[in-house]
């Protein structure tokens, strides 16, 4: 809502400068977006009438005017407006004048002639955005009069950021009244009289949609001059609130909208067909809008038609057969109350935005339409002439909208705020803001005024309360209530920690977007169980991603391409799968690495980063659960962007959870990776369980080394081989560790050897030489008899 | 001087010139050894007449404690120097960087959002968290946004064919919170969001903290107090704050959150933190929760603004373009 601060201040007494109203409108709810003065800058600027118009002898675009200016000679100006003609009044900048926008004005040869002064676009002036032609000021305007005293400035252009609760405030007279409650001034409302009936044409109006339209009026109006002109001060108006001035119909009804905030709308009464009828739209229908809009539609549609065809969508926008044109002499005003459900939505369903839908869908003042329809006659009627038919009319009393009235309580208030407001100031505010209160023993009952469709429980009263006492009035203080102290879960690691570890590790934390391409993910073999966005932003931001990995690798390789050869990122986020019903949201773990295993420095060989050390990686979040024997890995059902022999599953308790290994090659070529990538991707769940540790008291014996070196096929896993020796062994076995493994020649095709160190203890006495030695025979016969190994000499 | 004074003054001298443990334990052997020049002239003491034999014999005994002294002294000189040189020689330039020493970090966004979820954590709010895919009941009506309402327009909203969609914001954890228990609640929810708006100032994906209280007694001036401490911790300053009517469906009476922000350039401006409210009775009805017994409020914040103003981030794309060279300032 944009609109003159000149004309609000003609409504209501705002005892407050321009910027304490801009403050106060904004403290109270109805935000000021913008503040644009108007009419500085415009000292020697006056009007002016072009006497003459020569073509310029030099410049095929430029005129020579001569320039009335009410005293002394004609001035000589170049011009080079379009619409610079003799008879035209304008604006002229005189010499000495210096523009809004710091163009100051100097006699001047233009391609050889001198002009003396500068005739102006509305935009030049800094009033408007129009900068097509000269500022055309009316026939009537008298010439040398300064410009700023003429239009009646300095003015603001104000524009309000108005939520959607607050429509009463879409018009300048439901605004008054708000500013009226805000500073305690009184409204000064326009005068409106009925206007008696002058000629005999009616319409009979039929309404069949229910609540959708309660009340409509309208009334013929005939024999108007079509191109009688805008009076200036309306026109004025119109502009600072946003809105071009066309032609007197539609700018008239444009005005009373922002006048009463009651949209009309205007239809060439030659162009209609017997009686207006109100209905829904017939599935199938169709009707070319003002816009040239081409709308299908349905039952969902609330529509103005006569008895041929459909005219205008309710509420929305008219019909373009139906439109008033610039032949126009005979007019059927419509002003209705549409139902807010009739019109929410609809605008936004046909891509269509409008002054009307945006009252409508938000309520307006169903006690409005005689008194707008009252309003716009006599102003059209003033502008443009001719005769008014009586007032014709249809109602459905049942179907329109009440006010009932609210109780609040005075406990209630004083809770909700927090402090109490004096009694008589309860009152005060809401009698200003245009409600009946009465008082009783607990509080009030209270009966808004019928603009105001947000006032329906005690809640909106409260609010009403605390705005125009002021936010700025309540205390702040700290909740007293009591909480409780919910038990912290030990046996849940935080995410914070598996971000500590990584970060510790080297990896950078990553946020990617949980929306990726639908190719990207059929390019990693992961497109299956994509949910897709029906609205998506682009088809790189259209299905939800399946894996973290697909946009962790995309921001690896952004980094690689940024000179980074060394890069470490994770994410902690959610990927989703279609389900029944809801999609499934898992939260992961992932992370990716190429490059270097340790950044270049002097100390250490560079090597390679290589699938061991994203092992490695993840094992150190593992870790942090206190179960490393719950976790496994292998090489079952690898996904196709692993590579085949250096990626293997994750599992934990026997449960598969993820995966680690290095980027098929197929897939790095396919996304242009040019080296190596490591990945791993596991489930949070798996990584969040944690152990609540169970002390158990140390040995005091000492401990034995024994080493055994196997031979064994390759493809039994170290897993197997370490859970064999642990079972063989039992209690004796402190720790197991692989110290060595070969393949190659020496040993069979497919065979290897591997090497592990066994730690013995026992818990309550010595181990013996005997002890250790029976240790290791049962562990190399467990070997020999489950793992096909035989031991090395 | 007689024969063996010069001896063992030779002798000396010889010790106090050995530069090495090896020449020293020759000398030794040579003068106390079992065949060295002492012992053998102790073996002679028997030949000598009873009369000389004892003070022959003391001042063999003196003489070989003199040298034996000797010997020690120069030994642990000679040691010393040597553990002197071995030092030296294992000198390192200990200015050099040592190994394995880098570190990634955590993302600004993660930073600030645990900041923030501490700082309330000691307010007693707990955590809670809910989908990113939502129903429409959750995200809109549980919420008090009725059916194609205008208030639906402020959300541009990603559907899913089914008519899900994905939270516009971190509020239906409210719902999803307060559905499963009774007052007293105080949660905080922290999560992604998701609006179909992209340019410079706005993505697609962002993050929000969601806050909620309800219990018997809280009212507006509670949360007034609440967000001005939580303002005051978070900054670690005071700001100069103001409470501005608004509305959100699901709050009356509900208030945008502005402090004043000095920039960098000296100019001072009111800027929009937060959004705020009573939570509204329908939707406490809808969560099953007697809104003449509770009152409760609710507050939303964008992280990104958080971490924007807390670490001077121009341009909000920074944080979802991953760029290392960004990320690493955050450690």
């Amino acid at each position: 809502m944009k609109f003159s601060e000149n004309w609000l201040r003609e409504l209501v007494d705002v005892p407050a400068d321009r910027a304490a109203l801009v403050e106060r409108l904004t403290m109270s709810g109805l935000e000021v977006e913008s503040v644009s003065a108007l009419g500085g800058g415009l000292d020697g600027v006056v009007v002016a009438e072009i006497v003459e118009a020569r073509p310029h002898p030099d410049a095929d675009r430029l005129r020579v005017c001569a320039v009335h200016v009410g005293q002394g000679a004609p001035l000589q100006i170049v011009c080079g407006a379009p619409n610079a003609r003799p008879g035209l009044k304008a604006p002229l900048a005189t010499i000495g004048a210096r523009l809004p926008d710091g163009v100051a004005i100097r006699a001047a040869r233009l391609r050889g002639v001198e002009s003396q002064g500068m005739l102006c676009s509305a935009k030049e002036l800094g009033l408007d955005a129009d900068a097509s032609g000269l500022l055309e000021l009316p026939a009537d305007a008298p010439v040398g009069t300064p410009l700023a005293r003429y239009l009646g400035l300095p003015d603001a252009s104000i524009e309000l950021k108005l939520t959607p609760n607050r429509p009463d405030c879409l018009g300048m007279l439901g605004l008054a009244y708000d500013v009226a409650a805000q500073f305690g001034g009184a409204v000064r409302p326009p005068r409106i009289e009925p206007v008696a009936s002058a000629a005999d044409a009616t319409r009979g109006i039929r309404l069949e949609a229910g609540a959708d339209c309660p009340r409509y009026l309208g009334r013929v109006i005939a024999g108007i001059d079509p191109a009688a002109p805008t009076p200036l001060w309306m026109a004025e108006r119109l502009r600072r609130a946003g809105l071009r001035p066309i032609a007197a119909v539609v700018d008239v009804t444009n005005y009373v909208m922002l006048e009463l905030g009651q949209p009309l709308h205007a239809f060439d009464d030659d162009k209609l067909d017997g009686d207006i009828v109100v209905r829904r739209a017939r599935p199938g229908e169709t009707l070319t809008l003002l816009d040239g809009t081409e709308a299908k539609l349905d039952e969902g549609f609330l529509l103005i038609a006569d008895e041929a065809r459909p005219l205008a969508l309710a509420g929305v926008m008219g019909g373009m057969a139906s439109r008033v044109t610039g032949d126009t002499r005979n007019v059927f005003l419509e002003s209705a109350h549409f139902a807010p459900p009739a019109i929410m939505g609809r605008a936004r369903r046909l891509g269509l935005s409008s002054d009307a839908a945006h009252r409508f869908e938000r309520g307006v003042d169903p006690e409005l339409p005689r008194l707008a329809l009252e309003r716009a006659t006599a102003l059209l009627l003033s502008i443009a002439g001719g005769t008014a038919g009586p007032v014709c009319s249809a109602e459905r009393a049942q179907d329109l909208p009440s006010r009932p009235s609210v109780r609040l309580r005075r406990a209630r208030l004083t809770r909700v705020l927090g402090v109490a407001v004096a009694d008589a100031e309860v009152a005060r505010m809401l009698t200003a803001l245009g409600m009946t209160v009465a008082a009783d023993d607990d509080g009030w009952r209270v009966t808004p005024p019928s603009r105001r469709f947000d006032i329906e429980r005690e809640e909106d009263l409260i609010e009403e309360v605390a705005r125009v006492h002021g936010y700025a009035r309540i205390p702040a203080r700290l909740p007293a209530g009591a909480f409780a102290l919910a038990p912290e879960s030990e046996a849940r690691l935080p995410e914070a920690a598996l971000r500590e570890q990584m970060a510790a590790r080297g990896y950078q934390e990553a946020i990617c977007y949980a929306f990726v391409g639908a190719d990207l993910l059929r390019t990693w073999g992961l497109e299956d169980g994509a949910v897709a966005l029906a609205n998506p932003l682009s088809a790189d931001l259209a299905v939800m991603r399946t894996s973290l990995l697909p946009g962790l690798v995309q921001a690896l390789a952004l980094n690689r391409n940024r000179q980074q050869a060394r890069v470490r990122l994770f994410e902690i986020g959610r990927s989703f799968l279609a389900g029944n019903g809801a999609p499934l949201e898992t939260a992961r773990v992932a992370a990716v690495a190429c490059g270097e295993a340790a950044a270049e420095q002097w100390g250490e060989p560079a090597r390679a980063s290589d699938f061991f050390d994203l092992k490695g990686d993840l094992q150190s979040l593992c870790a942090l659960g206190g179960e490393p024997g719950a976790w496994r890995y292998d090489t079952e059902g690898l996904p196709a962007w692993l590579h085949p022999g250096r990626g293997a599953r994750v599992l934990r308790d026997g449960r598969p959870v993820g995966h680690v290994g290095a980027l098929h090659p197929r897939l790095a070529k396919a996304l242009d990776l040019g080296g190596d990538v490591y990945a791993f991707e596991v489930e949070l769940e798996a990584l969040a369980q944690r152990r609540v540790p169970r002390a158990e008291p140390v040995s005091r014996f000492p401990m034995v080394r024994r080493d055994i070196a196997v031979e064994l096929p390759e493809e039994v896993a170290w897993d197997t081989l370490e859970a064999t020796v642990r079972r063989a062994v039992g209690a004796q076995l402190a720790d197991l560790f692989v110290f060595d493994r070969y393949s190659g020649p020496g040993l069979g095709d497919g065979r290897k050897s591997v090497a592990m160190g066994l730690i013995l203890q026992d818990r309550s006495r010595t181990l013996t030489d005997e002890d250790a030695d029976r240790c290791v025979a049962s562990a190399v016969a467990a070997l020999e008899r489950e793992c096909r190994a035989k031991l090395r000499g | 001087m007689d024969a063996l004074a010069t001896r063992i003054e030779e002798a000396l001298a010889a010790i106090a010139g050995v530069d090495s443990l090896d020449a020293l334990e020759a000398q030794r052997v040579a003068l106390l050894g079992k065949s060295g020049f002492i012992t053998e002239q102790l073996k002679q003491l028997g030949a000598l007449p009873p009369e000389q034999r004892k003070a022959r014999g003391a001042e063999l005994n003196r003489a070989r404690d003199r040298l034996a002294e000797a010997i020690a002294a120069r030994r642990q000189m000679l040691e010393e120097a040597a553990f002197a040189q071995r030092l030296a020689s294992e000198r390192l330039d200990v200015t050099l960087p040592g190994r394995r020493g880098e570190r990634g970090g955590i993302h600004p966004l993660t930073r600030t959002l645990e900041r923030i979820a501490a700082i309330f954590a000691r307010l007693g709010y707990q955590r809670a968290d809910g989908p990113e895919i939502e129903d429409d009941w959750h995200n809109f009506e549980a919420l008090n946004f009725p059916p194609h309402h205008p208030a639906r327009a402020m959300h541009d909203t990603f559907y899913f064919g089914d008519g899900r969609l994905l939270r516009t914001h971190t509020s239906p954890v409210q719902v999803r919170a307060m559905q499963g228990r009774q007052p007293p609640i105080r949660i905080i929810a922290p999560g992604k969001v998701y609006r179909s708006d992209s340019d410079q100032t706005h993505s697609p994906m962002f993050h929000q903290i969601e806050g909620l209280l309800v219990d018997e007694t809280s009212s507006f001036a509670d949360l007034k107090g609440t967000l001005a401490e939580f303002i005051r911790a978070f900054f670690e300053r005071d700001f100069e704050m103001r409470f501005r009517p608004s509305y959100f469906p699901f709050t009356e009476p509900s208030a945008e959150v502005d402090i004043r922000w000095d920039a960098a350039d000296g100019s001072e401006r009111w800027l929009e933190v937060l959004g705020c409210g009573m939570v509204h009775p329908n939707v406490l009805r809808n969560c099953g929760i007697d809104p003449e017994r509770y009152t409760g409020f609710a507050f939303g914040l964008g992280i990104e603004r958080f971490a924007m103003l807390r670490y001077g981030v121009g341009d909000l794309r920074a944080f979802f373009e991953n760029d290392l060279r960004f990320l690493r300032q955050f450690a």
